[in-house]
């Protein structure tokens, strides 16, 4: 990417130059200025909070509102911390994301390789299924949850999860799946690969960037979740998010600002985390084929 | 029955019919080209060996087995395609093993078979590599190492060549044909271009508009050209056709037609036959190099006959010169000996092997015997 932007770029004087980065330098500042704001006051005693200067470095540095954040807050009724629903969110995320990429990676191969009568109205379903309002679907899909037994269970969440992302994962792979040479395909045919084969030997090695794609989609959406987790989930089943806002609606007297502050990162890490690790991936996939070569 | 046997085989997409009934039957050891140009079926009729796709109505036999409903990995064919398809992700080793490891070949044996086929076509060194650090020439052979590796009862080639730089492409060639001479099997090769159906093939099945428009060895197809599609699409340059009417002179036959001064050319008709089709008007088909200079002439022809027209342009091609003249008002190419002094805008004596020529009823574009 570097290289490209270098080639094309218009040249430009110093001056100039001196401008752009003092702009863009503010802009980053001010737009990280949330984040400064939530560490440093997670990181202070609450009077230091209570006696103004939101903007200022701690005098005391302390990780006791950490502490409490994780395992001694007061989420509800119970004073567990975020911990058991820390653990619940990665439970939840870690199967709908796998799942929900390998079937869009099998709808995608099937629509694209193997294609049948009516293949475009089901994969327009598929992405008008992508679009349709998450409020729409609450009542129904409370309903099929009672009837399958999964209301208010850690599995109920991941079935949500998954019905709402294959939509998209399908889209993803569908369309990247569209690039990938079909001959490659018939080779594998007449080499004696069957359905699975050729799909596990010659697809997926192949769709790395893609899968990147889908996955930071996928793992971002379910984690940052509320309203299924809310509508879902029992006490025992809640995600982190769920959990977030338990800990911060149920003060007893005081506003525990730094452990909300603490908790409030927390539930943001990891998908900090994937966007870090994955992330010059994810513009590559996303320009995949849009380019040859 | 032959080896591979297509019988009334067709081919629709709903009400269009890309393939017509077709009938071709290939012996063990034949190289069968099919060629034409895009869209005239032959790919299809490929994939419908292939099993890759349907037969719509007929038969396709193997060894006198019907394929029709057979999988394409259970017809023992092997296929090498155009874009060479090889599995990007594994190395050459591994793309060349891979149809014997689904065939359920144990390991000892295939990696034995991979440096056998590597040694035959050479690429030993390139067996660690994978298909992106491959120049294409590499990248053909390791597609033909795939299918032979599988040794299969017929190889099918789709437009092996058509990617490769011109140089490459007339060495592959040859590399392909003593291939065939070598191992002795049978292919069936689709390919537009006619150079490659002539020097490859042992027969030509020449396809137009989803028939084929005649099959035969080369030399049948090149010298007695069925009609005037296959006339005009063989050979290069193309064959000269132009209008004639067939006069009756004394017992034989002899085309008339106008030269560029507004005289009349006389070219008698080699075949006695001929002569019941007297009055005609017929298109007269003579290959460039059956038009030359008198001396340049073929000896053993006995039908060699002279006559002076006006030169309009000359091609020196290095080894030849193409001389280009007009009778009845179309464009003549003929074949001149490269020291012949010919002058544009000058008139010439031009010889023609009237052995060679062929007649076509304008109307049905079919041969006229």
């Amino acid at each position: 990417m570097a290289q490209a932007s270098s080639d094309t770029a218009v040249r430009t004087g110093s001056a100039t130059r001196f401008i752009i980065y003092t702009v863009l330098i503010v802009f980053c500042l001010y737009y990280l200025l949330p984040l400064y704001v939530m560490v440093v006051n997670s990181l202070k005693p609450l009077d230091e909070i209570r006696g103004g200067g939101m903007l200022s470095l701690p005098e005391v540095w302390t990780l006791a509102p950490w502490g409490s954040a994780w395992s001694t807050a007061q989420i509800g009724v119970e004073a567990t911390g975020l911990k058991p629903y820390f653990l619940n969110s990665i439970i939840m995320v870690v199967p709908a994301v796998a799942i929900s990429t390998l079937l869009g990676a099998l709808n995608g191969y099937v629509l694209t390789k193997w294609r049948f009568r009516g293949d475009t109205i089901v994969f327009g379903l598929m992405l008008f299924g992508c679009f349709i309002p998450f409020q729409m679907v609450l009542i129904p899909m409370a309903r099929m949850l009672g009837l399958m037994g999964l209301a208010g269970t850690v599995p109920g969440l991941i079935f949500v999860h998954l019905v709402y992302g294959i939509g998209f994962s399908t889209l993803y792979f569908r369309n990247y799946y569209a690039q990938f040479p079909t001959e490659l395909v018939r080779a594998a045919m007449i080499d004696g690969a069957g359905f699975f084969r050729i799909f596990q030997r010659i697809m997926l090695p192949s769709s790395g960037p893609i899968a990147v794609v889908c996955i930071i989609w996928q793992f971002t959406n379910i984690w940052n979740d509320f309203l299924f987790g809310a509508s879902f989930s029992d006490f025992s089943s809640q995600p982190m998010t769920v959990a977030l806002n338990n800990l911060v609606q149920s003060s007893t007297g005081v506003k525990e600002y730094n452990v909300h502050f603490a908790g409030a990162i927390m539930a943001a890490l990891p998908t900090l985390l994937v966007y870090v690790v994955a992330g010059r991936f994810f513009v590559r996939g996303l320009m995949a084929g849009s380019v040859k070569g | 029955m032959g080896f591979l046997d297509i019988k009334q085989a067709t081919k629709s997409y709903g009400a269009v019919q890309v393939l017509q009934e077709t009938d071709i039957s290939v012996e063990e050891g034949e190289f069968l080209v099919l060629v034409g140009p895009s869209g005239c079926g032959k790919s299809t009729l490929l994939n419908m060996i292939a099993g890759l796709e349907d037969v719509s109505s007929g038969e396709i036999a193997i060894r006198g087995q019907r394929m029709n409903e057979v999988r394409p990995a259970e017809r023992n064919i092997a296929m090498v395609f155009q874009s060479y398809a090889l599995y990007p992700n594994m190395n050459v080793a591994q793309n060349i093993a891979f149809g014997l490891e689904m065939h359920g070949v144990p390991k000892p044996e295939r990696d034995k078979k991979v440096q056998e086929v590597a040694e035959l076509l050479q690429i030993t060194q390139l067996l660690k590599r994978k298909p992106g650090q491959l120049s294409g020439g590499q990248r053909q052979r390791v597609a033909m190492g795939r299918a032979l590796v599988r040794d299969p009862d017929v190889f099918l080639f789709d437009e092996p060549l058509s990617n490769l730089d011109a140089k490459l492409r007339v060495d592959m060639r040859t590399e392909i044909k003593k291939l065939h001479q070598k191992l002795g099997t049978t292919i069936v090769y689709v390919t537009h271009d006619q150079i490659e159906a002539l020097t490859l093939s042992t027969r030509i099945a020449v396809m137009f508009g989803g028939y084929v428009q005649q099959l035969g060895t080369p030399k049948e197809i090149y010298d007695n050209p069925a009609n005037m599609f296959v006339a005009g699409f063989m050979g290069s340059p193309s064959m000269n056709l132009f209008p004639a009417t067939l006069a009756d002179a004394g017992g034989t036959a002899q085309a008339e037609f106008t030269l560029k001064d507004g005289g009349t050319g006389v070219l008698p008709i080699a075949d006695p036959a001929i002569v019941k089709h007297a009055g005609r008007k017929v298109i007269l088909g003579i290959r460039p190099e059956a038009i030359t200079d008198p001396d340049g002439a073929d000896r053993n022809s006995k039908a060699i006959h002279q006559l002076e027209a006006q030169v309009e342009v000359t091609e020196p091609a290095g080894s030849d010169t193409f001389v280009v003249t007009e009778f009845g008002g179309k464009e003549i190419t003929g074949r001149f000996r490269a020291d012949v002094a010919v002058q544009p805008g000058t008139s010439h004596t031009f010889a023609v092997n009237m052995e060679k020529a062929v007649l076509f009823d304008p109307e049905t574009e079919a041969r006229i015997r």
